[in-house]
């Protein structure tokens, strides 16, 4: 009991994700064919384009995310690592925060570092830019947090992602109408601080208050 | 070190099991047995606190190992890589994994994938785990499927080792396979009487 969770849990999580090259590459090449589809869809009018660029990128990232929640706990509850994590004595929460953590550095990060040049490609204009990376910033790490929770609850069942999909979207949505909200006030030179700042308010709130529940759900699905 | 009272569990309505009380205390082995089906896994599970039980209750003062089906062997980590961190969580010194490999002979498989180990060479991979940070209460679901004639005895080694340390053992097995060598109790599971 006197361990510590977090670091080792983190970097071990990390290692996974290394060992698993393929499977971290997925969702961000899901995220580059759906922006680099959009023109050719649409018509390349730069207009048009700059026009659904908040949109579009957040939407890919919205789902790349969701892509990649479904595995989140799956192995560690498939291969018994779970267990050994709930009988070690160690807190659930810390549990909760080091997966999230580390499930973020590989999915949400990446999002957020490549988004500039997915705002580029869609033409969105330069004072939207800063803005966007910041809403994504703000915002991925909460979409993992909230959708953590609907993954933690639904390892359990098999074929867990179409259920697990119908949960997180409803909490989706205010976090995409924030953060459109904001890029659209910022490109249009309207402040976007108020939009920017529920962002991050959400963030705080799931920082605190989802490991509780990830904990809770884990522990359920275990029954 | 251990102690239920009138311990059953609900599945679909019914108990699995008829009231299960032990007292488990320092030094002992018990052994849990019965048929296929009986609840030994569940019952285990149930004293590791996985489970919570529908009536009765569990009272523990000890830290725990649990060994069950479910290794808790990571595929994509080596050996070492596995222990370490184990090690790490339960706040160890790095050396325990060392010894650890020897003990079980896994020496020379350390770098080794775990996907790539074979059935019983896992289960030793899991059971070093129990030497990394010796708990006083190891919850033991089927210690011995798996395993070869060595191997087995190595799992009688290690709990005669765990009981001359102060400790206790809680083993299932589906009757095949026995502590040869060493004293048990034996709690053979009933099937729930049903009272209409």
């Amino acid at each position: 009991m006197s361990g510590r969770v977090l670091m080792p849990l983190l970097r071990r999580d990390l290692l996974l994700a290394f060992r698993r090259r393929a499977e971290l590459i997925q969702p961000l090449v899901f995220l580059l064919v759906v922006i680099s589809l959009f023109p050719l869809g649409v018509g390349p009018g730069p207009q048009l384009l700059a026009q659904i660029a908040v949109g579009v990128i957040w939407i890919a990232a919205l789902l790349a995310t969701v892509l990649t929640l479904e595995n989140l706990f799956r192995s560690d509850f498939e291969d018994g690592s779970l267990e050994q994590l709930v009988v070690s004595g160690q807190p659930m929460v810390k549990v909760a925060l080091a997966k999230v953590g580390a499930h973020w550095l590989v999915t949400g990060l990446p999002i957020v570092l490549l988004a500039p040049l997915l705002a580029l490609w869609m033409n969105l204009s330069a004072a939207g830019i800063p803005v966007l990376v910041m809403s994504l910033l703000l915002g991925t790490p909460t979409l993992a947090l909230l959708g953590a929770i609907a993954s933690a609850l639904t390892v359990s069942v098999r074929r867990g992602g179409q259920l697990l999909s119908l949960l997180v979207f409803p909490l989706y949505v205010p976090i995409l109408i924030l953060a459109s909200s904001a890029v659209g006030s910022a490109v249009d030179g309207l402040p976007y601080q108020g939009q920017l700042g529920l962002l991050g308010a959400g963030f705080i709130l799931a920082l605190t208050l989802a490991p509780w529940a990830i904990a809770a759900a884990l522990k359920l699905s275990l029954e | 070190m251990l102690k239920t009272r009138d311990l059953t569990l609900d599945r679909l309505f019914e108990p699995v099991f008829a009231p299960v009380n032990l007292e488990v205390k320092a030094g002992e082995l018990w052994l849990l047995s019965g048929a296929n089906g009986r609840g030994k896994t569940t019952l285990i599970r149930l004293l590791a606190g996985l489970l919570t039980p529908s009536t009765g209750t569990v009272a523990l003062c000890s830290g725990v190992s649990y060994l069950g089906h479910q290794l808790g062997v990571k595929d994509d980590l080596t050996v070492a890589e596995n222990l370490r961190f184990y090690s790490a969580l339960a706040g160890t010194e790095p050396e325990t994994v060392g010894a650890a490999i020897e003990r079980l002979g896994l020496r020379g498989l350390e770098q080794q994938a775990a996907r790539t180990l074979s059935a019983g060479q896992r289960k030793r991979c899991a059971l070093a785990r129990l030497l990394l940070h010796p708990q006083p209460l190891w919850l033991l679901d089927e210690p011995y499927a798996n395993l070869d004639a060595d191997g087995i005895d190595q799992v009688d080694e290690l709990i005669r080792e765990q009981l001359a340390r102060g400790g206790a053992c809680v083993l299932s097995t589906h009757g095949a396979l026995r502590p040869a060598s060493l004293p048990y109790q034996e709690l053979a599971l009933q099937a729930p009487v049903y009272v209409p």
